[in-house]
């Protein structure tokens, strides 16, 4: 089976003075059905290194395979298309367009595949009852709660059923016992297949039989995955 | 194959009006400066073409074609006499199609009674086919006829008419012109190119000659003539009326006041166009100033769009679009507005109003033009922005 991540000696160093090496040579292979945690410190190069993976930033070194398509050789356009079908991503902040209801945000995450408006609603009408919110559908997604709001961006980067759904700490901006639902919900939407990658804190998700990738000085240090 | 990212055509209104829908207000103060840049544009080529378009009807109706023949010695504003034969010459000249000859009478005046003193109405002898030639009209009662221009019979133009309280020839009112009794027989609407006959009482030349001492000489003659022949006729007008001294006859042309006022109206144009395409100009400043505000706040949403498949050109097109809809929308609203200033002034001034389709075009056009320029350099900033900058800094 075709990994659906494949990061080879993966580096990233931003320029300036002096130049920062954020990720410093990563290599890691992810399957579909995974629920990957990845933790460590703060600086340790856990936003770079999914920002590298899902499309979003281009590494100085190394390659990265998203759903087989080699990102470093295609042009601005073409990882634009990879991320719009192939991925889903999720962030601390909900990134909601706040007067726009729950339905036409999670509705978005379907504008750029050119989905036609009214099937993108259908789509996200369903998205938003797997993740509980069928009735919330018409609310403004500024009223929402914090935790509704999270659902909402959930929602949005799994309307596509993406390949890989990326989470960038998304109980970050929330309570504990909030933040425990979504961690929930996302252990939940894997088990039903979605292969999942989250950077999290939360040491339940980090244990509890998934794999657990810890990075330190932008270097995978431990991986209960073991190498691939 | 590699999947592509592709926003519909059908969503790039939707997208393009999401910041506006969310900050309404900022739009709408956005929009103003090209609405009223538009708005006055359109305003000021509607108010001209709608006065001009009466001016030009007026100048039509009373035509360009009439012609006034005066004595050039004429001082202070009292006329001097021409030639006795000068009416007939002038009738026979070619191209000429009617003339008629008119005598300011001087002395005597008209007044409701031989007691009244407050100076009364100047008295103008006049041939019976003055009223046709100057294609007057009449307020009341008939002009002055062959019969009724050998009898005391008087024709009172409309502003004597109202110095000698005089509104209609009810009750059959007479005047008296020094000590004799002259029965109004007519009323005059205003003769616009011949003001000198709304303020004269009129009788005919024959009583003129019997009682009020008119020797023969005219002293203004009205001469119409044929349309494209005017300016030729104008020409030979002074050596028919006197041809042994012609630089002393002065021949004018009343329609020439009114053609002048259109030229007078064209140079008012030009300079409130001017100003209106200033307030266009900084309408679009306006709106560029607000899209780069916009953009600046707007990263996370750009950000977050990129993450969702969006390309550059996406995220460009969607600024732009907003832009432009801003545009459009100061023209609309600036087209309304001078639409509804140009039929105000209208309606103030009795024209019929007139918006020029082309203003409304241009306005238009101009407005889209001004929305897309001004949205290029938002537009293409907010593209430039990579997704990670955008989401981080947001
Ligand atoms: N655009 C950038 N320019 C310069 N340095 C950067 C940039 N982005 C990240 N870094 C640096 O790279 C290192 C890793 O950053 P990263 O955001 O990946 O850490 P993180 O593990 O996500 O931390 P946190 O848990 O605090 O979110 C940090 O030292 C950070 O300062
Ligand atoms: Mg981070």
């Amino acid at each position: 089976m075709t990994p659906v991540l494949e990061l080879r000696d993966v580096r990233k160093v931003h320029p300036g003075t002096p130049p920062v090496t954020s990720v410093a040579g990563i290599s890691l292979t992810i399957h579909s059905g995974e629920l990957v945690a990845v933790v460590g410190s703060s600086g340790s190069g856990k936003t770079t290194l999914l920002n590298l993976a899902a499309g979003l930033d281009r590494p100085t070194g190394g390659s990265v395979r998203i759903a087989g398509e080699p990102i470093e050789r295609l042009s601005d356009r073409g990882v634009s298309g990879v991320r719009a079908h192939r991925l889903g991503v999720v962030f601390q902040r909900f990134f909601l367009l706040e007067h726009l209801t729950a339905l036409d945000n999670v509705a978005t995450g379907l504008l750029y595949r050119g989905v036609p408006a009214k099937q993108r609603r259908q789509a996200a009408a369903a998205a938003l009852d797997r993740v509980g919110l069928g009735h919330r559908a018409r609310q403004p997604a500024g009223r929402l709660s914090g935790g509704e709001q999270q659902r909402v961006a959930i929602a949005r980067a799994l309307v596509g059923r993406p390949a890989v759904l990326f989470a960038d700490e998304p109980t970050g901006n929330l309570d504990t016992v909030t933040g425990a639902a979504i961690l929930d919900l996302l252990r939940e939407l894997n088990a039903d297949g979605t292969t999942i990658v989250v950077i999290t804190h939360d040491a339940e998700v980090a244990a509890a039989g998934n794999r657990r990738v810890e990075l330190r000085d932008g270097l995978v240090v431990h991986d209960t995955g073991g190498p691939a | 194959m590699t999947p592509r990212s592709r926003l519909r055509a059908a969503d790039l209104l939707a997208v393009g009006t999401v910041g506006l829908r969310s900050r309404r207000v900022r739009a709408v103060l956005s929009m103003l400066g090209v609405a009223i840049g538009i708005a006055a544009v359109v305003s000021v080529l509607g108010i001209t073409r709608s006065s001009q378009a009466d001016l030009l009807a007026r100048i039509d109706r009373l035509g360009t074609n009439l012609l006034t023949v005066v004595s050039g010695q004429s001082l202070a504003g009292s006329e001097v006499p021409l030639p006795a034969t000068a009416t007939g010459v002038i009738a026979g000249t070619e191209g000429v199609l009617a003339a008629s000859a008119t005598a300011d009478l001087h002395g005597p005046v008209a007044a409701r009674s031989e007691l009244d003193t407050t100076g009364g109405v100047g008295i103008r002898a006049a041939d019976t086919a003055l009223l046709s030639t100057l294609d007057g009209q009449l307020a009341a009662g008939t002009f002055l006829t062959e019969a009724t221009a050998r009898y005391p019979a008087m024709v009172l133009g409309h502003r004597a008419a109202q110095a000698l309280g005089i509104a209609d020839l009810a009750g059959d009112p007479r005047v008296s012109v020094g000590g004799a009794w002259y029965a109004v027989v007519g009323i005059l609407r205003p003769v616009e190119l011949a003001p000198e006959i709304d303020s004269s009482a009129l009788v005919g030349l024959a009583v003129a000659a019997d009682r009020l001492g008119y020797d023969g000489h005219p002293t203004r003659i009205y001469v119409r003539t044929e349309v494209a022949r005017t300016t030729e006729v104008r020409g030979m007008l002074a050596r028919a009326t006197n041809p042994q001294n012609p630089s002393q006859v002065m021949v004018s042309q009343p329609a020439e006041a009114l053609v002048a006022r259109l030229a007078a109206a064209d140079a008012g144009t030009a300079l409130f166009l001017g100003l209106g395409a200033v307030a266009l100009l900084v309408g679009g400043i306006g709106i560029a100033n607000v899209m780069v505000i916009s953009v600046l706040e707007r990263r996370g949403e750009i950000g977050l769009r990129r993450a969702l498949g969006a390309t550059r050109g996406h995220v460009a097109v969607q600024f732009l679009v907003e832009s432009l809809v801003l545009g459009a929308a100061g023209g609309t609203v600036g087209v309304l507005a001078g639409t509804a200033v140009t039929h105000a002034l209208a309606y103030r001034h009795g024209w019929q109003p007139l918006i020029p389709p082309l203003a409304v075009a241009a306005g238009l056009a101009a407005a889209v033009v001004i929305g897309a320029v001004a949205g290029v350099y938002p537009a293409l900033r907010a593209a430039r922005l990579a997704p990670t900058e955008a989401l981080r800094t947001a």
